[in-house]
């Protein structure tokens, strides 16, 4: 198929916005930590921007994308070079699925995902986390868990896909496997020292809202980027990101009025990102006032979800394992019921428009499948981390604060 | 013999402090943002639905280093500025300067004023 120049330009300006997010990511959480440690966070999230982007173009996105079988892709597409070529085409874009957008293109447009991904762990790990066992975890996270989901999942050669799992932008491939990464990690690392006897409120709150606005402009390119076209699925997406996320605003502002007496700005942050998080899987498969239900329904269920972390004890600092793993479940499952045809043919109906309960018993099998690989990898990769190079800060340092513990350096100065 | 007249205030009472203050002729003060308690206690956050008790209220803690007869002067226009009424108002304390020099031209006492 021919290249179409206003598709191109779309997708370009996409991975543009979706890499804009890893900063955003980086300021939401950094407002939320302790003043000891908002530069360990916004060097965590960042240094994935540098670690993953070279990563991927080495054999990141051979691994996701190459023509290896059904689990994971090969060795081929290696350093990116062939992509360029003179009528290269990806291995299962073919007829339906041709791309109407350069190889390259859609290259850098993954490689934004494979960028963010990894950093949204970093929210249930702050504060302790030696910096060393984190750039080798998100480097071998990366290549392990990464890759090969993304290829089960957005390859057209991946066994997920070909069971007809739908993920529109990864609720499966980014949420619910960095959730499931997250909860693992930090079960394995245990509690910040003091938690959760003693209080460690948010040190900036102005950031976490700053980030949440950046999040959400980035979001537009990562769920109407994957239209990989510049049409009307796109301008779909685009809608149903936007929407989702205000209905996800106002579901969790009403849950927490109504169970602590205020509506808060982290409140209002962290229920909008609960709903961008929900739509990722939808946005290019529902229409009509099914956004505003995922985004409600999910922001108003990680609310409650975040309250089971201190009953149950583990000590998820930001809420990965509450917002992502939780948002992206509820999204993934809720495409199951509320996916329409008549918005995507190339979709398939869910419960509530006459496709019975079949895509739903697909959408499980690809949440349960992508959460309990990344858990069982993830388990591994932090204990052998931990006995070779050590997963965790030493108290002092902990007590010191990252910011001067691993990077020598103190962010706010007199 | 000049005194130390110090006060902790409610931040928000600070512009209606400074303009008694300088009402009553004081020419000069300290300021600095301070943390603690008294009789009104702390107050509740609430972060994601978990609810903390802060022990801590921000405070403006105010220092006028003054002559001994006009300590009475400084309290009432201290005083005068930062109450509302309410619970945590704040405190003024006097306490002795043994000596006072004006850095610049080396006067001492009343005269570094």
């Amino acid at each position: 198929m021919d290249i179409d120049s206003g598709a191109t330009a779309w997708v370009l300006t996409s991975s543009a916005l979706v890499l804009f997010m890893t900063p955003g990511l980086a300021f939401f959480y950094g407002g939320m930590v302790r003043s000891k440690n908002v530069l360990g966070m916004l060097m965590q999230n960042v240094f994935s921007m540098g670690v993953v982007s070279v990563l991927w173009v080495a054999v990141g996105f051979s691994l996701a994308f190459g023509d290896g079988g059904s689990l994971i892709g090969d060795l081929s597409l290696a350093g990116l070079g062939d992509l360029g070529r003179e009528g290269f085409t990806l291995p299962g874009y073919v007829d339906d699925l041709a791309l109407t957008i350069p190889p390259v293109a859609f290259a850098i447009f993954q490689m934004m995902f494979a960028v963010i991904t990894p950093a949204l762990i970093t929210g249930a790990v702050a504060d302790r986390m030696r910096f060393a066992a984190y750039a080798v975890f998100i480097a071998a996270w990366s290549l392990l868990v990464y890759a090969p989901v993304a290829h089960w999942v957005f390859s057209p050669t991946g066994w997920l896909f070909a069971l007809g799992a739908l993920d529109f932008a990864g609720g499966a491939v980014v949420h619910i496997n960095a959730g499931a990464a997250a909860l693992v990690l930090c079960l394995v690392l245990g509690r910040r020292k003091g938690w959760p006897a003693t209080p460690m409120p948010p040190h900036n709150l102005p950031f976490t809202v700053l980030g949440t606005g950046i999040l959400w402009f980035g979001w537009f390119g990562f769920n109407a980027g994957s239209a990989l076209g510049a049409n009307g699925l796109a301008a779909q997406a685009f809608l149903n990101t936007n929407t989702a996320a205000a209905a996800g605003m106002l579901g969790w502002l009403v849950v927490e009025r109504v169970r602590t007496g205020h509506a808060t700005t982290l409140g209002a942050a962290s229920g909008a990102v609960a709903g961008l998080v929900a739509i990722t899987p939808c946005a290019g498969f529902v229409g009509g006032t099914s956004a505003i239900a995922i985004g409600a329904v999910a922001s108003g269920l990680c609310f409650l979800a975040i309250s089971l972390k201190t009953k149950l004890g583990y000590d998820d600092s930001l809420d990965v394992v509450g917002v992502h793993l939780v948002g992206g479940l509820v999204g993934s499952l809720l495409l199951g019921v509320f996916a329409d045809t008549s918005v995507n043919s190339a979709a398939a109906d869910g419960l509530l428009f006459g496709g019975g309960a079949t895509l739903l018993g697909k959408q499980v099998v690809a949440s349960v499948v992508t959460f309990a690989y990344s858990a069982v990898v993830t388990l591994v990769l932090a204990k052998l981390i931990d006995l070779t190079i050590g997963l965790r800060v030493s108290g002092e340092d902990e007590d010191r604060g990252l910011d001067v513990s691993q990077h020598a350096e103190v962010a706010y100065n007199m | 013999m000049q005194k130390i007249v110090t006060a902790v205030v409610k931040p928000f009472k600070l512009d209606d402090v400074k303009a008694a203050l300088q009402q009553a002729g004081v020419t000069g003060m300290t300021v600095t943002e301070v943390q603690g308690f008294g009789r009104q206690g702390g107050h509740t956050e609430v972060y994601r639905g978990a609810e903390y008790q802060v022990d801590f209220q921000p405070k403006v803690r105010i220092e006028v280093v003054c002559a001994a007869d006009r300590v009475d002067q400084v309290i009432d226009a201290i005083s005068q500025g930062a109450r509302t009424g309410k619970i945590g108002d704040g405190k003024v304390w006097v306490t002795e300067a043994e000596r006072v020099v004006r850095i610049r031209t080396g006067e001492m006492g009343d005269d570094a004023i």
